[in-house]
């Protein structure tokens, strides 16, 4: 239900790590809030999503907190921390950089040769 | 400090670990339910929502594992899991585990015992203060300085010693007033505590000082043990006067608990300074440079800087200084250094040990063989449940990790069982008593080494054999074996597994072929030809001179006794012979002996030097010695009559040509004295049973009288009962002989201490090394052959269990059993057949060594590699034998069926 394509390996913690840059977030509302950004393009095994987001809590990216979620329910929300914010930027440039040369690669012609 | 940080968080997360877990469940809890809030939203109803958003959060447990793993720091975790679950494993196949138990447990409990030898006569030193340092001349056949004169030259004139002292053994009637008994000491200079640099626990100890002259210092100092069991540790016996062989001596001083003088393998009980050992002797053994009897061992510290070879060429120096000087006395050949405490048995004792550990250690890489393949072909039946928990998510990593903590949990047990049963065998090593009547003991108790080397051999092992089914494990595919289940076979190929079993088996044939080359060896040489009958033969040390007996009234005394012995009901006839009879205590006596012609009488101009015995005339006939030509002594060869000797034949032929021309002609002894050849005997064995054919002579004791003899008494082995018209015979009790004999020595002069024994039974002093040799190569060979069956079994049982199917359809298809047989059971059988070859050759290699340990111990003998030979093939027909019962008891009916 969460989109066709499958993800690569490592993207999973990137995409982690954007959903939450946009606003604090419970788990659940990781995996929305990637679908909707990625205009449900994306899958993710559900239940993967945890040791993820432990990895990263352990890597000092994010830190958590129990709080209310908007059901009203006992929920633990991620934020992110300044580490992180910074791996964002980081990754993100690289990403682009790898995006762009790979479009430009699969994208050549013939004559451009 | 990060360290500490890191213990500090695995240590909160092992304490609060339930927390975490509470707090991760209750994570994922919420997550499923916000997801099933949202398809209830959707339109489901609650409980299908709950449902479907359980099945979509997919593997509960694996997610929170892999959770876990992510929050790091679970190593010991892991650690503690896999182990309940590898127990859980063993207690489902308690056959396999018991049986791998056992063997580790066999295999590294012998490597501890033989381990705890080497540790304590080899690598634990002497309990003396900077032992690295200190070195003794060597004991060797013909040494420079035996005699107490030499010794004084080489402790004054070296330049490499900070000082030598010097001891002999002493063995003395010990007399505290109550019961006279026998006790064994060092008779050592009055520097020997000083130099080895040790304290006394009370008193004081002898010093340089107080050696004014023979007989000048009547001091004793007891071992700590001695004191401990023969005066209960009464302080107040410092200053007490007590009698070594009836002559005063006054207690000094008590040693350190753990000082037990210079030899390892004797424990003195007390130390008595050497210018006292004339009245000790009944002789002075001291004046005569000649007197190879002086002194056991110099030994010292070097001094700094000095190198052992420099001390060496020091020692050599003087012993080429004295040989000048004394032309006659002093035959100088050579002299080396070794350190203190094994003197000359180091060499051999090292080599043995060494011989044994290597054996021991092939014991353990049987061991491991054997396991490894038992483990490969569990880890091949267990293949389908590798593949489903691989399928199921399990990774690789942590399967292998499952299969390590098996292997080290049995190792682990294993070697614990093993060490245990070391430990009660080495503390009974080390109480042991071999002698009877001699203060030698094996420093073998175990120490913290020994169970440091079966902890780390355990660990070894257990990583070695748990290496085997890795390959195995990495390379299964979850998806065949699923599929086609595991009876996918490799065909053909030779195994790492066949392989390993052919190694093992070969080391069992090697073992089993030197236990039988020993105990062969062995069993010849207790019934082989000594020049003597020791059955039948009670011996009777009497040292008269511990009774006060000086001068002419020794020999009298001698007489007497004999004649006494000669009254006993039973005795056929008894002898003499001074200070030790052949073969007992590995004391020889060795003579310089010249021809006619020679009048030069120095050592190096020596035709023979053969061992001497100075014997009554009943000698010959008590010790059933046969006279070959010429007569035997009577009681005119006394001090007035001509010299006279009987030899044996190697003498005869070696000095004179043959038997019949040596019968009245003459040779010179060192003194210059001609010696008229009166018989001859037939050759025997003197010194050791391994020893080449040696000359001997033998000369009345009455021109060489000594007040240390050995009286001989041999008796009739059965009897007869009086009554004329019952005839009985029954076996004569030795014992019986022996008390009588004891009688009639104390009828004659109550304060003689005397020891009584047969010749057999000090036999055994010879016979040790070959005795010790043979008992644990067939220790050895037992476990070696024991292993080769359930290595042999493993290997059979799981081909049969493996080809089950294969040989139903055979048997349906009209199979004979002897085919059956064959294909069950063939490659085993070549595998067997293989390996004990390899071992038969190699173990017929290793026997040459086996050779100089073990008298007449050879592999070229029908007897042996006819029994190898059965041996094995036992060994192969017990481990086939449950395998090949099961492979024929296949009902291809209902195997058809089932599978």
């Amino acid at each position: 239900m969460f989109g066709q394509a499958q993800l690569l390996p490592g993207t999973l913690d990137l995409l982690v790590l954007k959903a939450v840059s946009l606003g604090p977030l419970h788990g659940y509302g990781v995996l929305l809030r990637i679908g909707q950004i990625s205009e449900q393009a994306l899958l993710i095994e559900q239940g993967a999503l945890y040791p993820a987001l432990f990895r990263l809590v352990r890597q000092g990216l994010l830190k958590a907190s129990w709080g209310t979620s908007e059901n009203n329910r006992r929920a633990k929300f991620y934020e992110l921390t300044v580490l992180g914010r910074k791996r964002l930027r980081e990754e993100t440039d690289g990403w682009n950089r790898l995006a762009a040369a790979m479009g430009s690669a699969l994208t050549a012609r013939p004559e451009e040769i | 400090m990060k360290f500490l940080a890191y213990i500090r968080s695995l240590a909160a997360r092992l304490f609060h670990r339930s927390q975490i877990d509470d707090d991760m469940e209750e994570e994922l809890r919420s997550h499923i339910q916000h997801r099933a809030d949202d398809l209830e939203r959707s339109g489901l109803d609650h409980a299908q929502a709950e449902r479907s958003a359980r099945i979509e959060f997919g593997g509960h447990g694996r997610f929170k594992e892999e959770s876990r793993e992510a929050l790091g720091g679970i190593f010991v975790e892991t650690l503690v899991q896999d182990a309940r679950f590898s127990l859980r494993v063993l207690r489902k196949s308690p056959g396999f585990a018991i049986v791998a138990v056992l063997t580790l447990a066999l295999a590294i409990g012998a490597n501890a015992v033989v381990f705890g030898v080497m540790n304590g006569i080899i690598l634990r030193p002497l309990n003396v203060p900077q032992e690295e340092t200190l070195l003794g001349t060597a004991y060797g056949e013909n040494p420079a300085w035996q005699s107490y004169p030499n010794y004084l030259d080489l402790r004054d004139r070296n330049r490499s010693f900070e000082d030598l002292a010097a001891f002999k053994f002493a063995f003395v009637g010990l007399n505290t007033g109550k019961d006279p008994s026998l006790a064994a000491g060092f008779a050592a200079t009055g520097n020997y505590f000083d130099v080895l640099k040790v304290q006394p626990y009370l008193g004081r100890f002898f010093h340089r000082s107080d050696e004014r002259g023979p007989n000048s210092a009547p001091y004793v100092v007891l071992s700590y043990a001695y004191w401990h069991s023969h005066f209960l540790e009464d302080r107040g016996v410092v200053g007490r006067i007590i009698q070594l062989n009836k002559h005063p001596f006054t207690i000094i001083g008590v040693t350190q608990p753990g000082f037990q003088g210079t030899l390892l393998f004797v424990s003195p009980d007390f130390f008595m300074p050497i210018v006292n050992q004339e009245q000790v002797d009944g002789e002075s053994l001291l004046n005569a440079r000649g007197n190879s009897d002086g002194v056991f061992e110099a030994l010292g510290h070097l001094k700094p800087g000095v190198t052992p070879a420099q001390a060496a060429a020091d020692l050599k120096a003087v012993g080429a200084y004295l040989e000048k000087t004394y032309p006659k006395e002093v035959g100088h050949k050579s002299s080396s250094l070794a350190h203190v405490g094994l003197t000359s048995f180091g060499g051999p004792a090292r080599a043995f040990v060494a011989g044994l550990m290597l054996l021991a250690g092939l014991i353990l890489l049987a061991a491991c063989a054997n396991l490894g393949s038992l483990f490969g072909a569990r880890a091949a039946d267990r293949s389908r449940e590798v593949a489903l928990r691989l399928a199921l998510g399990s990774s690789r990593n942590r399967i292998l990790r499952g299969l390590f903590t098996e292997a080290v949990l049995i190792s682990l047990a294993g070697g614990a069982a093993g060490l245990l049963g070391s430990i009660v065998l080495l503390r009974r090593l080390s109480l042991w008593q071999p002698f009877p009547g001699a203060p030698i003991h094996l420093p073998v108790s175990p120490d913290a080494n020994v169970y440091e080397v079966a902890l780390v051999l355990a660990l070894l092992s257990g990583f070695l054999f748990a290496l085997v089914p890795v390959r195995q494990v990495l390379r299964t595919d979850p998806y065949q074996i699923v599929k086609a289940g595991s009876a996918g076979r490799a065909g053909r190929k030779v195994t790492v597994r066949d392989l390993l079993l052919v190694v093992q088996i070969a080391i069992c044939g090697v073992l089993v072929t030197s236990s039988l080359v020993a105990v062969v060896g062995l069993k010849r040489s207790l019934h082989g030809n000594f020049g003597f009958e020791p059955r039948n033969t009670m011996l009777a040390g009497v040292n008269l001179a511990m009774a006060g007996y000086r001068g002419d009234s020794v020999p009298d005394m001698q007489k007497r006794m004999l004649r006494a012995m000669e009254t006993i009901p039973g005795v056929e006839s008894a002898g003499l012979v001074n200070g030790y009879p052949p073969l007992v205590y590995t004391a020889g006596l060795r003579a310089t002996v010249f021809k006619e012609e020679i009048s030069d009488l120095r050592p190096s101009n020596a035709s023979l030097t053969p061992f001497r015995y100075d014997v009554s005339p009943g000698y010959f006939r008590a010790a059933q010695t046969a006279l070959l030509a010429g007569r035997s002594f009577s009681w005119h060869d006394d001090k007035n009559a001509a010299r006279v000797a009987v030899v044996n034949r190697d003498f005869a032929r070696k000095m004179f040509g043959s038997v019949t021309s040596a019968v009245g002609r003459y040779y010179k002894i060192l003194d210059g004295s001609r010696v008229l050849v009166v018989g001859v005997v037939e050759d025997g064995k003197y010194q050791i049973l391994t020893e080449d054919q040696q000359p001997a002579m033998f000369l009345p004791f009455l021109q060489s009288p000594s007040s240390a003899a050995y009286l001989v008494v041999r008796y009739t082995a059965d009897s007869r009962t009086t009554a004329p018209n019952r005839p009985v015979r029954y076996k004569r009790d030795p014992q019986q002989i022996a008390a009588a004999m004891r009688g009639k020595l104390r009828e004659l002069d109550e304060g003689l201490p005397v020891d009584t024994q047969t010749w057999n039974s000090l036999l055994t002093v010879v016979q040790f090394p070959a005795r010790v040799a043979t008992m644990a190569l067939g220790v050895l060979g037992a476990m070696g052959a024991m292993l080769s069956i359930t290595g042999i079994f493993g290997m059979a049982a799981y081909a049969v269990s493996r080809r089950l199917k294969e040989l139903g359809i055979r048997m349906a298809l009209g199979a004979q059993r002897k085919q059956v047989l064959q294909t069950a059971l063939g490659r085993a059988f070549k595998l067997l057949a293989f390996g004990s070859a390899a071992g038969l050759i190699l173990g017929i290699l290793a026997s040459r060594v086996l050779a100089s340990i073990v008298y007449q111990a050879t592999p070229r003998d029908p007897l042996v590699l006819a029994g190898v030979v059965i041996a094995m093939l036992l060994v192969g027909l017990l481990a086939t034998w449950i395998p090949a019962q099961r492979a024929l008891s296949v009902n291809p009916l209902t195997l058809l069926r089932e599978e």
